[in-house]
């Protein structure tokens, strides 16, 4: 279309210019022309460095299309078409341009061919984000929402901070592999381990992601983890540190999901353990392993696009989305059902659906290079999945017992969006060869043989013969209206009450020294008020008699010594 | 039993006309069995396939029978129970933070 274009400014630009655009049908099909404009404009791109500037004295390739910088991209444009055609009962400009304007800044970061450009990508992002939280417009919102900023601002800090440190080093500002044996590597790691949830540092996620808007998780939930994927399959493929990482990852946020009540909140953490899978597959860094990463990347938009937009039709129709208070919704929302298993099957595995096609791949490279314990940690992983997300899911939202409650079917553009996304569910489960052809590497790989199908189903078919014998015995946890306190506690209730009580110590100290410093002068003032006050010795009045005796006394003396 | 009948439909409005409302095959807890069982005959006939062909592995304990299937119901046997014990860790008021 037009040489060198970004198709990034596409989203930005164009999202920018919604508030002008009518209202209604016109906004309407400008929002679903922009993601195919772009989609054109990415399609028609050949491979290449493009738009390639100087400023501060660098040159920097503000576009670059390559293998693994395209199937991003192509996922990112699908997620946000599909998140429009969600959001089109919106009649809410500020959600409607953040919409385009995130997924295109997250599509610059996977496009820039330097740091710098990342950068700028990586704070637009961040910044842009805030707002699908905040557009909820409740106290509770806007509070995740800055604590969300914080630890997003802090990441771009902290990853300027390493670019600065990087280029100065290097005086080369490509984004390309990057190294722990610096300083300036290492802060860059961090800024991208927040955005991508690394353990200790995940808890934005799970507590934002559930505080934003119906469609606005549903948008979330696509970009910034999977652009920080995607700059950890760039910059740091192959350190084996993101091995360990990525299997704890895989591992503590299920324990989580099976306690939490707030159904979108399962989902982030369920979304926390399948990024585990892909920094493990980045860590391994192998052909194979890099190209799991993406795949799995691919899938994980989609799948878990799904399972969001099945929780956001019920959280619109029935007001919440918590396990204790949701139960037989097969009964008003039979669509929403069905196609919030198909993600379910899929996020799960299960063979003829995408993650069965895609997560093996990841699988297959930790077993080829000998990482067994971490292999057997990532199987329990997979079993953990099937057990929260596939099953815990759709059982506690539509099946259960009944809570009663009798709802609408979720809106006609929902149901497209969610029966899209669970074609390509089904797609790249049945026909994994179009996806594995846009892969970074080659890639010469069967899922379907006899072991995998039959292993896989015992896997699965066990999992959920567990999760059966624990419901009928009672032993299951029930749905509890509660929060789990995670690391979010240290920042939401130690630290500011460390700080109060330190600020009370503090006040208290003060106090303490003015009082005693008062001492002193109090004991000044009292014994003049007592000589000198009302009371006083000092100030009391005599009587008319005595100072006429007194003048008398004086006189007589001064008459004295006059005459002496 | 009748009292919290009652009480039920006060709480919900839409199921006063429950009992007029569609009755769902799985409103019945016959056909809920139905599917236990289905299931537990699926597992047993999984578990048993693994007689019946040569598996390529990775790793020589994958050859163990039923691996893959002792495995998974275990893992997550486990992971329920270390879950609800860390319940009582973790788990707080609903309105904790407000």
């Amino acid at each position: 279309m037009i040489d060198g274009l970004n198709p990034a400014l596409i989203f930005i630009v164009g999202g920018a210019l919604v508030p002008f655009v009518p209202q209604g049908f016109a906004r309407n099909v400008y929002l679903l022309l922009l993601p195919v404009l772009s989609f054109v404009q990415l399609w028609t791109l050949p491979h290449g460095d493009f738009a390639v500037v100087h400023a501060f004295g660098l040159t920097l390739t503000t576009l670059r299309v390559d293998n693994l910088s395209f199937v991003f991209a192509v996922v990112f444009h699908i997620a946000a078409f599909l998140s429009v055609i969600y959001a089109l009962h919106l009649r809410d400009a500020l959600q409607q341009a953040v919409g385009l304007i995130y997924p295109g800044a997250a599509l610059g970061v996977v496009l820039a061919g330097d740091l710098v450009t990342l950068f700028v990508y990586w704070e637009l992002a961040a910044v842009s984000s805030v707002f699908l939280i905040w557009a909820r417009r409740t106290e509770r919102a806007y509070r995740a929402g800055m604590r969300y900023l914080l630890v997003q601002v802090c990441s771009g800090v902290l990853l300027l901070a390493g670019v600065i440190l990087h280029v100065r080093d290097t005086s080369n500002p490509i984004f390309g592999p990057l190294s722990l044996d610096h300083l300036g590597g290492v802060l860059i790691f961090l800024a991208f381990g927040i955005k991508c949830a690394f353990p200790l540092l995940h808890n934005w996620l799970q507590d934002a992601y559930p505080e934003a808007t119906v469609t606005g998780t549903v948008v979330l939930s696509a970009f910034t983890t999977k652009m920080a994927i995607y700059a950890l399959a760039r910059g740091y493929a192959g350190t084996e540190l993101l091995i360990t990482i990525g299997t704890v990852m895989a591992m503590f946020p299920i324990f989580y999901a099976v306690i939490e009540n707030d159904l979108r909140r399962v989902l982030a953490y369920s979304m926390n353990n399948q990024l585990g899978f892909m920094v493990v597959g980045v860590g391994i860094g192998t052909e194979l392993a890099l190209n799991g990463a993406a795949a799995h990347a691919f899938a994980d938009i989609l799948f878990k696009g799904l399972l969001f937009m099945s929780m956001g039709a019920v959280l619109l129709r029935t007001g919440t989305v918590n396990g204790s208070d949701l139960g037989g919704l097969y009964k008003s929302m039979p669509v929403t059902t069905g196609l919030c298993m198909v993600g379910a099957a899929s996020i799960s595995a299960f063979p003829l659906f995408s993650a069965f096609a895609t997560k093996s791949l990841i699988m297959e490279a930790a077993a080829q290079e000998g990482h067994w314990l971490c292999w057997l940690f990532l199987l329990f992983a997979s079993a953990g999945v099937f057990h929260h997300a596939g099953i815990k899911i759709p059982y506690f939202a539509f099946f259960a017992h009944d809570s009663g409650i009798r709802c609408q079917e979720a809106p006609t553009h929902m149901l497209i969006a969610m029966s899209l996304a669970a074609c390509l569910c089904l797609g790249i489960g049945l026909f994994p060869g179009a996806l594995y052809a846009i892969l970074p590497y080659p890639l010469d790989y069967q899922p379907y043989t006899v072991t995998h199908v039959i292993t896989q189903l015992q896997l699965l078919t066990f999992s959920a013969l567990a999760f059966a014998v624990l419901i009928r015995t009672g032993v299951y946890p029930p749905e509890l209206r509660s929060v789990n306190l995670d690391l979010d506690w240290l920042y939401r209730r130690v630290l500011p009450t460390a700080a109060k009580d330190l600020w009370d110590t503090i006040e208290g100290l003060h106090q303490r020294v003015i009082d005693s410093a008062q001492q002193p002068i109090q004991a000044i003032v009292n014994t003049l008020y007592r000589h000198h006050g009302p009371e006083g010795r000092l100030a009391r009045t005599w009587p008319t008699g005595s100072m006429v005796l007194w003048v008398a006394v004086l006189l007589a003396s001064c008459l004295i010594f006059y005459y002496v | 039993m009748a009292k919290s009948k009652t009480k039920t439909k006060t709480r919900h409005p839409s199921t006063e006309s429950k009992k007029t409302e569609r009755v769902y095959w799985l409103d019945h807890k016959r056909n809920v069995d139905k599917i236990f069982y289905g299931l537990v005959a699926v597992c047993i006939a999984l578990f048993s396939a693994d007689f019946f062909y040569h598996k390529h592995v990775n790793f020589p304990f994958e050859n163990w029978p039923g691996f893959f299937a002792w495995y998974g119901f275990t893992c997550c046997v486990a992971l329920v129970l270390l879950a609800k014990q860390m319940r009582k860790i973790v788990m707080r008021r609903e309105d904790y933070y407000d």
